[in-house]
């Protein structure tokens, strides 16, 4: 589906793992067409030489004793699963 | 003192009278149940309540401890042990929380009873509240208008007395804006100031959770007890925590303020404006220099934003797919099949259409066109507050162009939606921190409706931007106003 920009809400919304109705990718193919016109401002901004800012405070590393300590137990972890089995996540075939 | 009278206080006040000992913590929980039973069928600020538990709570509470018997409602989006934790999704229909969040055991350790889950725009994306899929939040002031949002459920709770205060989280301005909407106040701290651990990620490179209070005072109050380093928390900063409510004072001689000319843009609301010169000129007469300020690159922000927002959400919210928690499509035929129709019925309109958003920013062949620009773009924004901050000790300016606006007025357009929060997101792209405080009012419909001011501080200087704001709440009656569902409905 085409619209303004080289979005393809079909496509991108399969590579997301979102399946949509083709009412649902006709809308937000136009309002995510209108976003992505309002960011090309973007473009008019003179970028040369700026490091890339992926967090605006500095860095540093984090380090932590490599020990065990306490978590979840199988249990615990499992509390929440729409399906288990034997201590297990249960999910569709994967491998055929 | 009538339940509402109680209900009504402040936390310094209440916890004066617990200290007292003039009223129990368990007399506390049960004024503010009956409170929230009388108001909350109007207002619609919380999701979930456990009574039993946090009555359970009361009965061991230790009222000298800093924040003892002082119960603080939570927004829905931070786990809480054996409690659900929506985020107002459909998706996580279902889900107790195995943990709880470092904010909620820090809350505990200060003595304070974590009470209620607050509503929000599903996942914290959202400006107004109406992206919950679980219920609508009403204004107290104006019940047929948005409380703001995202945080708007603990907004809305605080201003119509069904909370002493409340946790939100803020990713571009989702503390603040509610807190103008809705006449209350509202800080968002520092990017790292607070520990994340527990807090459900929307954008990880700028979440942060912060109070929803009644004053100023009380937003220090909370943040003494939730600020610090957790070790669970790497982004968490390893700075020492002040005292934010020693440092509060009126005295606001030698402090520069800047108002930013880029803020005073057309399309503020001509009332808002007025509220906000006024507010400069009280300021001014507290002693405070007001100097004109530039941020040159304001007009990029809201992009910039749109951009690293969604990309980060499309990445963290990759994990619901119906497997290990929450909600999953009956039936799937295949693994792609499970995750696909889990998503499609899971999810909200405004959750898929930023995943889809941040899933094409982030693609091969677009990723340098948007993602890589946008995060040359937030150098820039952020480059603009340092440069300033070397002249000011804050910034002023609106907290949202508009007061609160009617239901359905923006949700057609997430464009218009989305410049609801024009002022606020500067601040979470270069990691400082901003409050907002009420500062007037607007006349609209034959309603008073709250206006905010924004204050935006240096990064870590929480300690400052209370202090100022609190100079200039105590020299103003706007914090004392309340919103007339406060005394119109019956006395419990």
């Amino acid at each position: 589906m085409a619209g303004t920009s080289e979005l393809d809400v079909a496509y991108v919304a399969r590579l997301a793992r979102i399946n949509l109705t083709e009412d649902e990718a006709k809308i937000f193919q136009k309002q995510l067409d209108d976003v992505l016109k309002y960011v090309e401002k973007l473009r008019q901004v003179d970028v040369t030489g700026v490091d890339a800012a992926a967090h605006t405070l500095p860095v540093f590393n984090v380090f932590r004793e490599d020990a065990p300590r306490d978590w979840f137990t199988a249990k615990q972890a499992l509390s929440n699963a729409p399906r288990q089995a034997n201590s297990l996540f249960v999910v569709p075939k994967v491998v055929e | 003192m009538t339940g509402n009278e109680l209900a009504a206080l402040s936390i310094a006040d209440l916890q004066s009278l617990l200290r007292r000992r003039e009223v129990s913590p368990r007399e506390v929980i049960d004024a503010l149940r009956e409170r929230i039973e009388a108001v909350d069928p109007e207002i619609g600020a919380y999701l979930s309540l456990d009574i039993d538990a946090a009555t359970k709570e009361a009965e061991h509470a230790n009222v000298d401890l800093p924040l003892g018997g002082i119960p603080i409602a939570i927004k829905d989006i931070i786990n809480m042990m054996g409690q659900p934790c929506t985020c107002a999704s459909k998706i996580l229909h279902g889900y107790r929380a195995p943990y709880d969040a470092t904010v909620i055991e820090k809350l505990r350790a200060a003595g304070a009873i974590p009470f209620g889950k607050t509503n929000l725009d599903e996942f914290a994306m959202g400006s107004s509240t109406e992206n919950s899929a679980l219920k609508s939040t009403r204004n107290p002031w104006d019940l047929s208008r948005v409380p703001g949002g995202s945080s708007g459920g603990s907004a809305a709770a605080v201003a119509a007395d069904q909370a002493f205060g409340a946790l939100g989280s803020d990713t571009g301005g989702s503390i603040r804006q509610p807190a103008a909407l809705c006449g209350v106040v509202g800080l968002k701290p520092t990017y790292g100031r607070v520990s994340r651990f527990g807090l459900v990620a929307f954008a990880s490179s700028l979440d942060q959770i912060g109070p929803v209070t009644k004053t100023v005072r009380d937003a220090a109050l909370i943040m003494n007890a939730v600020a610090g380093r957790d070790p669970q928390d790497s982004t968490s900063l390893n700075t020492p925590v002040p005292d934010y409510v020693a440092s509060l004072g009126n005295d606001l001689r030698g402090v520069r303020l800047g108002v930013p000319k880029e803020y005073m843009i057309e399309g503020i609301d001509p009332q808002v404006r007025a509220a906000i010169d006024a507010a400069v000129k009280q300021f001014n007469s507290l002693g405070a220099e007001i100097v004109e300020v530039s941020l040159p690159s304001t007009e990029y922000a809201v992009a910039v934003y749109y951009i690293i927002a969604t990309a980060e959400a499309s990445a963290n919210l990759a994990r619901f797919d119906g497997v290990r928690y929450g909600y999953r499509a009956e039936n799937p035929k295949d693994v792609l099949d499970l995750y696909g129709r889990t998503r499609e019925e899971g999810f909200g309109p405004e959750v898929k259409r930023r995943i889809i958003l941040g899933t094409y920013v982030l693609s091969s062949g677009y990723y340098d066109a948007y993602y890589l620009r946008a995060q040359k773009v937030r150098e820039l924004i952020r480059r603009d507050f340092a440069s300033v901050f070397e002249k000011v000790d804050a910034l002023i300016s609106p907290t949202s162009p508009v007061a609160a606006f009617k239901f359905g007025e923006r949700v057609a357009d997430p464009l218009q939606m989305y410049l609801a929060d024009i002022f606020t997101i500067a601040a979470n792209l270069a990691g400082i921190c901003g409050i907002s405080v009420p500062c007037g009012f607007a006349q609209l419909d034959g309603h008073r409706l709250p206006i905010g001011l924004q204050l935006l501080g240096k990064p870590l200087d929480e300690a400052r931007i209370l202090q100022i704001a609190h100079a200039y709440e105590q020299s103003t009656d706007w914090h004392k106003a309340r919103p007339s569902i406060a005394s119109t409905l019956p006395k419990v």
